[in-house]
Parts: C-alpha cells; structure tokens; sequence
C-alpha cells in the first residue's frame, strides 16, 4: 500500500449492514454507509433534523464547548433557505475572473517559494498559508489578517492529543466578536459588513447571527482544505504520472479535482438528529438519538463506482457526495473547487517530482472504525522542471 | 451543428448554436442564468437541471440511472428531467426546447 493511499475502513460494515455505530461522549450516532441511503437522509430533514442544540449534530460532538448556532448549518428548512439565499450570492464570488486570478497569484506564489528547496513540512508551511491567504478573498478582508490566522495553527477546535479544545474556539469567537464590532463601526465591503446590512424576517440581521455565520465559515473550510491540500501533494508524490498527465491534458483537472474530492471525502461524516421511530437499512433509530450522514463511506459505494479505491483521474461520471448533499450541501464548495483547480494547474506547470520524506498519518478515531483522513505532519521536496 | 433553445425561470428565450461539447457547458459559456455547472459536468451537483419539451425527448433520449437517482429527490424534477451535462451537443439535437428547472 502507498503512503497516499486512504483505505476505506466502511466496506464490510456497508456490504454487510449498510449502517455502523459508534459511541460519541455517550451520545451514539447510527453511521448511514451506503451511497443512495446517506442522500435519502440528508434529503429528509423532517425526519433527520440539523436544528438540534447547537454543536449536537456534529461527530464528535461540541455540544460542551459551544452554545452558538452556526448558520445555516444549524437550522433546518424553511428557515434554512432563508439564510441561504442571503449568502448563495457572496459565496459563488469564487467563479469570477479576478477573483480567480489573485487565488492564482497567492497560490503560485506559495508553490514558488518551497519549490527546489530542501525540505518543506506541507500542512503548516504550505497548506495553511495557502487556506488563510485564499480566506481573505473569500471574506473580502485584508490579506495581512491571515497572519493572525495561520498563529492560530491547523485546528480551530481541535489541538493534537484533544479531540475537543474548547479555549481555541475561544480565540476563534473572541477574534470574530472584535471583527464585528468593528464593522459595525466601520462597514466597508467585506463579508461582516454585507451581513450586518443585511435582512432576514423584514428586519436586520443581528450580530449573533452574522457570528453564526463566520464561525462556520472559518472553522468549515479550514482543516477541509488543509486536508484536501495536503492529501494531493501527497498523491503527486506517488503518482508523478498523474502530474505528467495533467500537464499533457490540462482539460481534465476539472474532474481530477472532483475525483479527489470523493477519494479523499475530507470531512468523514456529519451529524443530524432522529425527530420521530424511524428505520435505516431496517435498523430502527429512536427519536433523538443521532444518525450520521457518512460521506466518505458512500463516496467509496462500489454499487455506483467502479474502482472506488482507486483515483481515476478523469472519472467522468463521478456523482460523490464529498461536498454534502441536498439542503445543506457545501456553501464554500465554489470557493474550495477553485483553490484545487488552481493548486492542480500551479503544480502541473512547475514541478516536475515530489519527494516525500517523513509523515505522521492522521487517523480518525471512530469506535469500531479507524479512518485514516491524511496527515497531521508531511514532510517533502518538491522540484522544479527545467524548462 | 445544432440550435439549442433554452427557457430560464424569469421567462427569458435564448437560443445558442453549438458544435461540440455538453449542452450544460454552452450554456454556462453564455451565462444562461440557472444552469451553474458547479461540479463541471461529472454528475453531482445537478445544478444544469433542465427540462425537455416532450416532443424533443426523442432527440436527446431519457435520463440515464445515475441522473435519475440524482433527481428522484428533487421536487422539480419530471419524466423530462435531463441533467445537461450528460447531453453531448451534435446534429441530432437541432431545434430542441430545454426549460431550466431552477
Ligand atoms: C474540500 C473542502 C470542503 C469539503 C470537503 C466540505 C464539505 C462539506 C460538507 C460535506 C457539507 C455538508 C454538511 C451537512 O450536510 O450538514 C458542508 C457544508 C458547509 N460547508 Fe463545506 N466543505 C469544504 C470547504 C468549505 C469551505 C472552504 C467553506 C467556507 C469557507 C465551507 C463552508 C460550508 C458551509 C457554510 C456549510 C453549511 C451549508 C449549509 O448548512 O447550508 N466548506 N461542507
Ligand atoms: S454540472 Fe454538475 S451534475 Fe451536471
């Protein structure tokens, strides 16, 4: 087996069952495994509800380490739709032209600097600059705030050795609180500001909600694109065809970029909550338990792929659920789609090789399953092609 | 070469000639509003829903089951649902009524 290779620890569960289980701090979740169940699921929210207490319906929980509701994440439809059609907008900035050109100057920029040098560690030096910088287009704030954020490190709830660490939330909502007040003070065209100004009900949204959003918006897209990032250096680095490949046939990133997605499915699963007796896979759910919608397990469902372990560069059908499903599916999906494609065209015009030297795998605790989801630690050479 | 005829949801009538290619990439190229192609065209966004005019369904065939079972969810979606991104652009489709389903 490659170092790349991220194994799928569901198959037998989802053959056999089509559902897993797990304990999560006594609150267990039902884990939906196959492919067309996780979207009947995320489809139905009468049933599986994400307006639960706050932090309920993510795994694991964070019901003890935060009481505010992320938005629109936490609130079901019609309510939901509401919120959405707030930001749909501001969120598909991503497909414009300028918009594209600057991430490709911050992304090349970031390649250029560790390109032919020694040693580069991948997901602190490299990816999460990368992620920060690109957060402030997407935000429309200054680029110097990614300072800050890349001092918080890779993970805002979560620290190595804790699975939960409530005092970097803190930071995060401390930082977010700050911000907000001071476009309260200042409105100016960055995404606090176009919130604060906005209306939800005929009246203004309130601060509490555009933090809602900006939690959300910070923690969603950060290890997600760290992992994302991470994950295809490390494939490159086994699979120097591939990056050939991309050079000779620019016109597949596009369905490269979709392919890793579904390999590497970088959030594993998330949460919702039973609101009445139900059944999956002809195993009943009890009202307010947990089910999780288990993306990662349905995007390997060799009932709709065909060598599901395996990349298949240009898979040109390819419906994966790695972006979510229905109601809730990625709001950043746009944003994150454009910083692979342009990551994927970056290292196909410059490099020729990557070596990987050392790593520290990340693997996901999951009671009876272990989930391998990339790598806390990647360390590698990464050299130029002669022109 | 063929003459697509798209119908968006503010009642707006385009009509766009191709060659080659998917329909959901011409109309994406010409900014027909409501089709946004968001995952390129590998079947798993189902943002390029459109309907067929039934006379045109013969033209075009029906949905494949990997489209099908994308849109069993969707309320909008009908026996003429098509995602456009698994329509190819040729001859064959000359003179066809696409109405965007979003
Ligand atoms: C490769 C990177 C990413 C992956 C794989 C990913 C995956 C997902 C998934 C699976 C969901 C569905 C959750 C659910 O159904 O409950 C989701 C929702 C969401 N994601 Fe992402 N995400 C990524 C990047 C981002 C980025 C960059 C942002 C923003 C900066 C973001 C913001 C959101 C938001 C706001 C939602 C909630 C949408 C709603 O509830 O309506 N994500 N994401
Ligand atoms: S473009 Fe995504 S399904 Fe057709």
């Amino acid at each position: 087996m490659k170092n790349s290779t991220l194994p799928d620890p569901f198959e037998q569960a989802r053959l056999e069952k089509g559902y897993g289980e797990m304990d999560d701090q006594n609150d267990p979740v039902t884990m939906v495994l196959r492919l067309k169940d996780v979207r009947k699921c995320a489809h139905n929210w009468k049933s599986y509800s994400s307006e639960a207490v706050p932090g309920r319906i993510v795994v694991p929980s964070e019901v003890n380490i935060r009481d505010m509701r992320q938005i629109p994440f936490e609130v079901d439809p019609p309510r939901h739709g509401a919120y959405r059609a707030l930001v749909e907008a501001w969120f598909k900035r991503p497909l414009q032209a300028e918009y594209q050109q600057r991430l490709t100057d911050q992304i090349s920029g970031i390649v250029d600097q560790f390109v032919g040098q020694e040693r580069v560690e991948v997901v602190s030096e490299l990816a999460l600059p990368l992620q920060s910088r690109a957060l402030t287009l997407l935000l429309n704030t200054d680029y110097g705030e990614s300072e800050k954020w890349i001092s918080w490190g890779t993970h805002v709830f979560r620290s190595e050795g804790v699975a939960l660490d409530g005092d970097k939330a803190t930071v995060l909502y401390d930082y977010i609180d700050e911000q907000i007040e001071r476009a309260q003070k200042q409105p100016s065209g960055d995404l606090y500001s176009v919130l604060l100004d906005s209306e939800i009900d005929g009246r203004k949204m309130t601060p509490e909600e555009v933090k809602g959003v900006l939690v959300l918006t910070f923690a969603g897209g950060r290890d997600t694109v760290i992992n994302a990032v991470t994950n295809a250096i490390a494939y490159f680095a086994e699979h120097p065809e591939s990056l050939a490949r991309l050079r000779q046939e620019p016109d597949i990133t596009g369905r490269a970029v979709e392919e890793m997605i579904r390999y590497f499915s970088p959030l594993t699963q998330m949460g919702r909550v039973v609101m009445e007796d139900s059944q999956v896979c002809e195993h009943a759910v009890k009202a307010d338990s947990r089910i999780s919608l288990c993306w990662a397990s349905a995007n390997r469902d060799a009932a709709v792929f065909e060598n599901p372990n395996e990349i298949v560069l240009d898979r040109k059908i390819n419906p994966h659920v790695g972006f979510g499903f229905s109601h809730h599916n990625c709001l950043g999906a746009t944003h994150a789609r454009q910083i692979m494609k342009i990551l994927l065209q970056t290292l196909a015009e410059r490099v020729s090789t990557i070596e990987m030297l050392d790593f520290t795998e990340n693997i996901e605790e999951l009671d009876e399953f272990k989930r391998k989801v990339g790598f806390h630690k990647l360390s590698v050479k990464i050299n130029p092609i002669n022109h | 070469m063929a003459q697509i005829t798209f119908i968006t949801n503010d009642n707006q009538t385009i009509t766009l000639e191709g060659t080659a290619g998917s329909v959901m990439a011409l109309a994406v190229e010409n900014g027909v509003s409501g089709i946004d192609g968001d995952c390129g065209g590998v079947c798993s966004c189902a943002t390029c829903h459109v309907h067929v005019a039934p006379e045109d369904m013969h033209k075009t065939g029906p949905a494949s089951e990997i489209e099908t079972d994308m849109l069993e969810l969707d309320d909008n979606a009908n026996e003429y649902s098509r995602l456009c991104c698994q329509i190819e652009i040729s001859g064959a489709l000359d003179g066809i009524v696409l109405t965007v389903a979003n």
